[in-house]
């Protein structure tokens, strides 16, 4: 009998194999498609250009507006209208402004199950990897023949395995993780490859946490970040999605490269300006003086992530401009009734409305020309935030919170012990 | 199938925001329109140079970032007939395929050796690629049938209103 990695075993089922090799072309079988305000519109002219403009299953295809919500700008506005457009003639679900960010609201509401494909025409799909399925991103072609056929072809992924044991101390999150890995595999290392965290530490993080760590597996390069579930993992989609049955790697299943990390060595962490695998630790750029702090985006706008930051932040004030951003309304909500927002606020916090926002140089929070920005987001390039002059470097929640105390970058021990 | 063009150097990890900033993308959907701003925040007069014609010759990573599938797309309305690379970021590489923009991956060798500005010409045919000055040439990675289908036809749009189905709805 053959043995089977994460993806080969759901890339099988979704293609009608019994089993898949490395380097294998499939026709996979899609569950859910989904697209936003920054794709969908490429993907509902692509769809009219190929001559195909119809929807394999309603209830499987999602839009959201997300990017740039609500909009900025009267051009943004007509691609929003244009979505809700297309949206209301095939009678497909949008989650319109103010709802949250595709990947917070995707697994929210329940259409992301294990062992399931889930295909975004949003590269950080990847995230949904959390909740043991493959999601991997594509863009607004796929995302078209997707959303007509419910099918895709796929080359089935190299399985790449990152064995993490000990336990996160010091102010350390799953951002210091992701970015410490980052910086060992460097930005192409996981090129066109299923990434596998395994071991005790991943076990035993909370489903925010591993989102962030899947949700930055798409700069290394990777394909997509299965992940067995964990009981935390098990307990949140209990109650979203009903039965599911877990997918497991089998034990000698054969993996392409193997990498061990002791989490409880790793201290805070960056990503400086302006590649994501320029990974340094915050003591080493501990100074620095920063124009913005950005708390959101897909990677940390999450519960857990407002609150850390509210923690450090709780009864002082920011010296630089913060700005909060739920990643979804849920997330907003939650934040609001645990009185995360009433002392974010009284820090000086500028808080936002869930949207991808200042990540992508949409909206809320641009960069003028050399400015620097600290934030939580998962892209530093140059001109992301804004202008092409200005600096991003990517730090956990704690670091961006503390460096929002002293208007520079700072090592986020200095305000805590502990997350 | 032959594709000729003047090579334009580039190094490693060209990402999508680079090639067309996500600040435009918001502003217009017209490509030839987004194709003013290509490359802008790398070198604003590398565009001149992609204009009638071009292959970009690039290293490692090219096309990482994002999904937007603006960047394929707006290369090919800059003038780019095809990009050559150490590797691609699998997304770009994906959608590039889909649009009609030939994405080739070669050897180290050549892409460190071939100069700016000298005409080369692929040949998908006999899987090479050689560049006239220099008088350089290299092997190509093949591609699967079916890709190799889409890319003959100009992108999927055109294959699937000729074939009126996908190349994998015959054999995969």
């Amino acid at each position: 009998m053959s043995v089977s990695t994460l993806v080969e075993k759901i890339i099988a089922k979704s293609s009608g194999k019994n089993s898949v090799s490395p380097g294998e072309f499939v026709l996979a079988d899609v569950d859910v498609v989904f697209a936003h305000d920054g794709t969908a519109l490429l993907a509902i002219e692509s769809m009219q250009e190929i001559g195909i403009e119809k929807i394999f299953d309603k209830n499987k295809v999602v839009f959201f507006i997300d990017h740039a919500s609500p909009s900025p700008s009267p051009q943004i506005s007509n691609i929003h209208s244009a979505m809700r457009k297309f949206a209301r003639k095939h009678g497909i679900k949008i989650y319109d402004a103010g709802s949250g960010i595709c990947h917070q609201v995707l697994p929210e509401e329940g259409y992301v199950k294990p062992g399931s494909v889930v295909v975004g025409a949003d590269s950080h799909t990847v995230t949904h990897g959390a909740f043991n399925a493959f999601a991997t991103g594509v863009g607004s072609t796929d995302a078209a023949i997707a959303m007509a056929t419910g099918k895709l072809w796929f080359m089935v992924p190299e399985s790449v395995k990152i064995v993490v044991e000990g336990e996160f101390r010091d102010m350390v999150m799953s951002k210091d993780l992701v970015l410490y890995v980052l910086g060992e595999v460097g930005a192409d290392g996981l090129t066109y490859m299923s990434v596998e965290y395994h071991g005790s530490c991943i076990d035993r993080l909370s489903v925010d946490s591993r989102m962030t760590i899947a949700n930055m597996a798409v700069e290394m390069g990777a394909k997509c970040c299965p992940m067995e579930l964990n009981s935390a993992t098990e307990e949140w989609l209990k109650e979203r999605v009903g039965n599911f049955k877990p997918v497991k790697a089998d034990k000698d299943a054969k993996y392409f490269d193997e990498l061990n990390v002791n989490a409880s060595k790793l201290e805070p962490l960056v990503a400086a300006p302006s590649n994501v695998d320029n990974v340094k630790s915050v003591r080493e750029v501990e100074g620095t003086e920063v124009d913005q702090v950005f708390i959101g985006s897909c990677t940390n706008g999450r519960l857990e992530d407002i609150k850390v930051a509210c923690r450090i932040l709780d009864g002082k004030q920011v010296k630089t401009r913060c700005i909060v951003i739920p990643a979804s309304r849920k997330v907003y909500y939650e934040a609001l009734n645990k009185g995360f927002i009433d002392k974010l606020v009284k820090a000086g916090c500028i808080i936002g409305f869930p949207t991808c926002g200042p990540c992508i140089g949409a909206h809320m929070g641009l960069l003028g020309d050399g400015e620097v920005a600290i934030s939580t987001s998962n892209r530093n390039f140059i001109g992301r935030m804004g202008s092409s002059s200005s600096k991003i470097y990517l730090a956990s929640p704690a670091t961006a919170a503390a460096s929002a105390l002293e208007g520079k970058i700072v090592d986020p021990r200095k305000y805590g012990e502990s997350i | 199938m032959k594709i000729s063009g003047k090579c334009v150097r580039l190094g490693d990890h060209i990402n999508t925001d680079l090639i067309i900033s996500g600040k435009y993308k918001y502003r217009t959907q017209d490509i030839k329109e987004l194709a003013k701003y290509v490359f802008e925040d790398l070198d604003p007069k590398l565009k001149e140079r992609l204009y009638g014609g071009s292959i970009i010759v690039a290293q490692k990573n090219f096309g990482c970032g994002s999904s937007r599938e603006q960047a394929p797309r707006v290369l090919k309305a800059a003038g780019v007939n095809a990009v050559i690379a150490e590797s691609f970021a699998r997304i770009f590489f994906r959608n590039a395929i889909n649009v009609g923009l030939p994405v080739i991956i070669s050897e180290e060798k050549f892409i460190k050796m071939v100069k700016d500005n000298e005409p080369l010409t692929i040949d998908l045919s006999s899987g090479k690629v050689y560049a006239l000055e220099t008088g350089l040439e290299a092997n190509i990675k093949p591609y699967p049938h079916f890709m190799l289908k889409i890319v003959e036809a100009g992108g999927i749009a055109e294959y699937f209103k000729i074939h009126r189905m996908f190349p994998w709805e015959t054999k995969l």
